[in-house]
């Protein structure tokens, strides 16, 4: 219950940005970086707390973005069907993926590169095929009313994907406390040992595949609302992949808030550079890299991971008793 | 009579060249300790995987409660009741001792409170009561031989696998130790131990299973295989066999 409070007080937070804050340009940021928060938490349910690092997660943010924006620039279906749509073909891009991967047994270094294989394979076939536009990518055509998922006002779409969040948010709440979850980081933790104690470690794995690309795929989906255009580049493009990787892997591996805080973090970084160091081209990425390097090294748990240490540590030291006898006899 | 729980027929497994298990055949009934003994290599652990799943055999088959379980995959395996532990202790070394239980404790239980009270039941049962918030990799060697055997036992098994759990230990270790197995067998539980902690499974066992080179050389009580002059060549050496014969009144 305690858990879900929490959610609920950092989101109602979020929530009050848009009644201080009207600049367009920071509100934009801050859609830029829970869209972003939203692809890492859907890496984050795989990666985090199955162990199984997915270097291509733009296969389902792209298969998400594509399938709304071929169905509404092409078969004219509604925005929020679309949307729908999006999140189902992302799921079932990563049913597929997952279970020629897992099936063959690929597990660490190996599952990494097969996922940015195909992510790759997707991104060169959209890149070429007709019905993707190929070179030229997908236009939606402007409609900004709400039954079309198309809002006129920025502080709407930050509102949209704040829930987005929120929902991720709880998904992630609930699987933790819940025998798929506590059986998908025994997975992580120790394939064999799970096994050992009647734990599919195949089907686990599969099932958080699904739910972390239709999560990663929810997030392609609003892009395309948000920006109307998508190309093979920005749809599958391994910019997405590294952000999903990255945003949860500073901020927490494996935790509920690890890909907001991480997404918040990585993007004020690399937005601050910006405004010191000017428009100097992959400057936000060298950010990402020393951020990266500082976490791995200091906090490998992330910096939720970190403060929840530190936390634990400050409440031993000052809350409970030292029982030294109960040390010593199994110590 | 009944067919006891578990009928191991012939079962061999070729590894390229090597035979490691060779036509290998055990029984184990309920309530009882079987020891599995033999020298380094012998290929008990391989024998062990079969039983378990985690290895499919070359040849032969694995019977379980009437039933023809040959090469089933282990979680199956799990799901009717045979558990084993890991020679080498594989603890889920980032969780605490409560949330290690819990994975097996789930087996059977889909409610996470139902799961978190069998685990803690399980966990003071063994004698982790005092460190089920402590994180699996600050306990000690004996401490994660407990929770090993926890853990297994946290999914009710009907058949348990264990695979030296006994090893590591110190004498006195040992001795708090084994009154746990006793116990889980007194409750009906069928225990097939690899033990080479000698004055264990002489106090233990009720049948002694003896490997050597992927064979089963000898089988019998503790005391007819300690006399056996094959086990004594192979394994024991002729002064530990004089010591556990005295050791045993023979």
């Amino acid at each position: 219950m305690k858990a879900f409070v929490a959610i609920a007080i950092v989101v109602a937070a979020l929530a009050c940005v848009p009644v201080f804050v009207h600049s367009n340009v920071v509100l934009n940021f801050l859609v830029v970086t829970l869209m972003i928060a939203l692809a890492g938490q859907g890496w984050n349910i795989l990666g985090g707390y199955g162990g199984q690092y997915s270097f291509g997660h733009a296969a389902f943010f792209g298969t998400g973005a594509y399938t709304t924006a071929i169905l509404q620039a092409d078969y004219g279906v509604n925005g929020w069907l679309g949307f729908a749509a999006g999140i189902a073909a992302g799921a079932a891009v990563g049913a597929i993926i997952g279970g020629l991967a897992f099936r063959a047994g690929l597990r660490s270094s190996y599952f990494a590169l097969v996922t940015l294989a195909f992510a790759e394979v997707l991104r060169i076939l959209a890149s070429v095929a007709p019905i993707t536009g190929a070179g030229v990518g997908i236009l939606i055509k402007l409609d900004l009313r709400a039954q079309a998922f198309q809002f006129q006002s920025r502080a709407i779409f930050y509102l949209v994907i704040l829930a987005l969040v929120a929902v991720a948010l709880i998904i992630t709440q609930l699987l933790e406390r819940s025998r798929f979850g506590v059986w998908l980081i025994a997975v992580r933790e120790n394939e064999d040992a799970a096994m050992a104690l009647g734990v599919n470690a195949t089907a686990i794995k599969l099932g958080a595949m699904i739910v972390s690309a239709a999560i990663t795929a929810a997030a392609g989906c609003f892009y395309m609302q948000y920006f109307l255009f998508i190309d093979a580049g920005l749809g599958y493009g391994t910019w997405i992949s590294i952000e999903a990787l990255l945003t949860p892997i500073i901020g927490g591996v494996g935790t509920v808030f690890g890909a907001l805080v991480g997404a918040l973090m990585v993007k004020s970084l690399g937005e601050g550079a910006k405004l010191i160091a000017g428009d100097a081209p992959g400057l936000d990425l060298m950010i990402y890299g020393a951020v990266l390097v500082l976490v791995i090294r200091y906090a490998p748990r992330g910096i939720v991971g970190a403060l929840a240490d530190i936390y634990a540590h400050v409440t031993r030291r000052f809350a409970a008793p030292r029982k030294p006898a109960a040390e010593a006899a199994h110590g | 009579m009944a067919e006891p729980l578990l009928v191991v027929e012939n079962v061999s497994r070729r590894f390229g060249g090597l035979l490691a298990v060779n036509a290998a055949s055990l029984t184990a009934p309920a309530a009882r300790i079987t020891a599995l003994i033999g020298p380094n290599g012998a290929g008990k652990t391989t024998l062990f995987a079969v039983i378990s799943g985690f290895l499919k055999p070359s040849a032969g088959r694995v019977r379980y409660a009437g039933e023809d379980v040959t090469g089933e995959p282990p979680h199956l395996l799990a799901r009717r009741g045979i558990a084993r532990t890991f020679q080498i202790v594989q603890p889920f070394a980032g969780l605490t001792v409560r949330d290690n239980i819990l994975v097996g404790a789930h087996l059977r239980h889909r409610a996470r409170p139902a799961a978190l009270a069998v685990a803690e039941g399980i966990g003071r049962e063994v004698g982790l009561g005092d460190v089920l918030d402590r994180p699996a990799h600050t306990l000690t060697v004996a401490g994660r031989k407990r929770l090993e055997l926890a853990r297994v036992l946290a999914t009710a098994p009907k058949l348990l696998l264990l695979d030296e759990v006994l090893a590591g230990l110190n004498p006195s270790e040992i001795r708090d130790f084994v009154p746990v197995i006793r116990a889980f067998c007194a409750r009906g539980i069928a225990i097939v131990m690899i033990e080479h902690v000698m004055q264990a499974v002489m106090s233990l066992a009720a049948h002694v299973y003896v490997l050597a080179e992927g064979r089963v050389i000898a089988e019998g009580t503790p005391g007819q295989v300690a006399a056996d002059p094959a086990v004594v060549e192979a394994y024991l050496g002729r002064g530990a066999a004089a010591q556990l014969r005295s050791a045993h009144g023979h």
